[in-house]
């Protein structure tokens, strides 16, 4: 069973549609990155996943049930929310109960996120780093076989962020299944299997990194390099050959690969590299999201 | 639900403002029913006041004068105390952080409506035992009579004083729950408690017989016809014995329970944000 379903969720706030027809779904054991711009719908869905928000139509079906029920699960939404007069330990002794979590717990995830030498200080004094951290280890308080963490490495400095990757990367090993939103691509293209990409409240791709990164077209260093380009331009057409670096970006499927390498060579043209050419992931996504962040 | 109650009264315990709304009405409570009563009776002052008399502060009244600030002053304060710990969870936006961890809405809101209860027999025996002492050392001190009221009457008044001011802190539950925080809550609570409610009762009700019929089916004064009934200086604020002490608790509790309802039900129909 899938550890998360949506099926055509749709969120409307009046006229303003923040989430709109999407379909998703997290299988288990797998770290998954729900990438977007600023208001893209992210977090309205998480929410609605968590049962905060409720759906306008569609469903959402955590580990086969509806929102409500969140054993197992575990979640930080958008920015840590604590009580300023408590201290952190406080603080998740509170959660703690709610959750009906042994105390002892509370020391575990205190010492997973780093935070044990500052946990009796009161949360109204931490970083925005250590608040973070302190959200983190409120998710991890049920040891959740399902964790959604929503911007989980906002406010983190840099060593903070490597740490947060290497604690979501040792809890996707141990069988967890993590749903990780996040605007940063370098950060999903680290820890993620699989990414889905949204885009106006609606699922615009749902992939691999690597599938999403792929199929972009060959790159091909070629001497002399004028005689390749009006080769392969006869070829393959104008549009489909671009001069870069010195080199020759070629918008063709990679499975043609050895037939252009034949085809160059037997027109007396030298190859000297010829590779599949892969999109970055930043590529990737501003075609897909049109380079939009509209602020919802 | 156990649970939900634990966390809660950790939070309302470990927090300051608890403890200053306490001290505050602790304070109030012994300045205006013993300390002026008695300094006005002692030194022979004629004010419009001065008819209570020594007698109001003596243990045998204890009961009714622990009981006058009820209705407005120390109603105000418990409110606060309400908007405090219901509507904070807005401000700090500590709802998602709460029911993130699995309870259901009403698990948590209940858990909040058992420790305010709590909170509230809290503040009504911390205000009867500061009138005991209060009362003791005035008749010490005047050689008075040590005589108190029988122990029914005891519990009768500091029941009464409970449904009072558990029903003013769900008035302030709610208020939080409907304005969705802290400070607007307050505000309203206050103008309604100090000023809304004097106006009713000082300038419509004279004025017009439908107001002063309908003011009867009001909380402040159902709360100020139960002191009343039960000893509290009708010169106090807001005790006016407009009705029996039976039709009061009735009027008093269905606030009580109309205000746990409606919070309920809005706190489950809206999205937390």
């Amino acid at each position: 069973m899938e550890p998360v379903v949506c099926e055509k969720l749709t969120k409307r706030y009046g006229e303003v549609v923040a989430v709109q027809d999407l379909d998703l779904s997290v299988r288990a054991g797998e770290v998954y990155g729900f990438l977007g711009p600023n208001g893209a719908g992210k977090t309205t869905t998480l929410r609605m996943l968590l049962g905060l928000v409720r759906p306008t139509s569609g469903r959402v079906l955590l580990h086969g049930r509806p929102p409500g029920d969140l054993s197992g699960v575990g979640a930080l939404i958008e920015g840590p929310a604590f009580y300023p007069y408590l201290s952190g330990r406080d603080n998740l002794r509170v959660l703690a109960r709610y959750a009906g979590v042994d105390d002892r717990r509370i020391d575990v995830v205190l010492d997973l996120v780093d935070l044990t030498d500052r946990a009796r200080h009161k949360f109204a004094t931490y970083s925005l780093g250590m608040k973070q951290r302190l959200g983190v280890a409120a998710a991890l308080l049920k040891d959740p076989q399902l964790l959604i963490l929503d911007e989980p490495t906002n406010g983190l400095d840099p060593a903070g962020m490597a740490d947060m990757r290497t604690l979501i990367r040792r809890l996707g090993a141990a069988g967890s299944t993590v749903l990780i939103s996040s605007h940063l691509l370098g950060e999903v293209e680290q820890i993620c299997d699989r990414v889905g990409i949204v885009a106006r409240g609606a699922l615009v791709a749902e992939n691999t990194v690597a599938e999403l990164r792929s199929g972009a077209g060959l790159r091909i260093l070629a001497a002399p390099l004028d005689n390749a380009v009006a080769w392969l331009r006869l070829l393959l057409g104008p549009a489909a050959v671009a001069v870069v670096d010195g080199a020759l970006d070629v918008t063709v499927s990679p499975s043609r690969a050895a037939e252009i390498n034949e085809s160059l060579v037997k027109a007396g043209i030298a190859v000297s590299e010829l590779r599949t050419r892969e999109r970055d992931l930043e590529q990737v996504f501003l075609e897909l999201t049109g380079g939009e962040s509209n602020g919802r | 639900m156990v649970g939900s109650f634990r966390a809660e009264l950790l939070k309302l315990g470990k927090r300051p403002a608890t403890w200053l709304l306490l001290g505050i009405a602790l304070t109030l409570g012994a300045l205006f029913a013993y300390v002026i009563p008695y300094l006005g009776a002692t030194s022979g002052t004629t004010g419009a006041t001065a008819d209570r008399g020594l007698a109001a502060t003596l243990p045998a009244n204890i009961v009714g004068n622990t009981l006058g600030g009820y209705p407005v002053f120390l109603g105000a304060l418990l409110v606060v105390l309400g908007v405090l710990f219901v509507g904070g969870e807005y401000g700090w936006g500590s709802w998602k952080t709460v029911l993130t961890q699995g309870p259901s809405r009403t698990t948590v809101l209940f858990g909040k409506f058992g420790v305010l209860a709590v909170a509230a027999l809290g503040f009504v025996l911390a205000i009867f035992l500061m009138g005991t002492v209060a009362s003791v050392l005035i008749a010490l001190a005047e050689d008075a009579s040590l005589t108190f009221p029988s122990a029914f009457d005891i519990v009768r008044g500091i029941g009464a004083g409970w449904l009072i001011a558990t029903m003013w802190t769900m008035f302030g539950a709610v208020l939080g729950i409907l304005l969705r925080g802290v400070a607007l809550a307050v505000g309203l609570g206050l103008v309604w408690m100090l000023a809304v409610q004097n106006l009713i009762s000082q300038l419509a009700a004279p004025l017009l017989p439908w107001v002063d019929s309908a003011q009867r089916g009001l909380p402040g004064p159902g709360a100020g016809a139960l002191v009343a009934a039960l000893g509290a200086p009708t010169g106090t604020p807001g005790v006016s014995a407009l009705m029996g002490g039976g039709p009061a608790t009735l009027v008093v509790a269905a606030y009580l329970v109309f205000f746990l309802a409606l919070g309920a039900v809005v706190l489950r129909r809206r999205d937390i944000l």
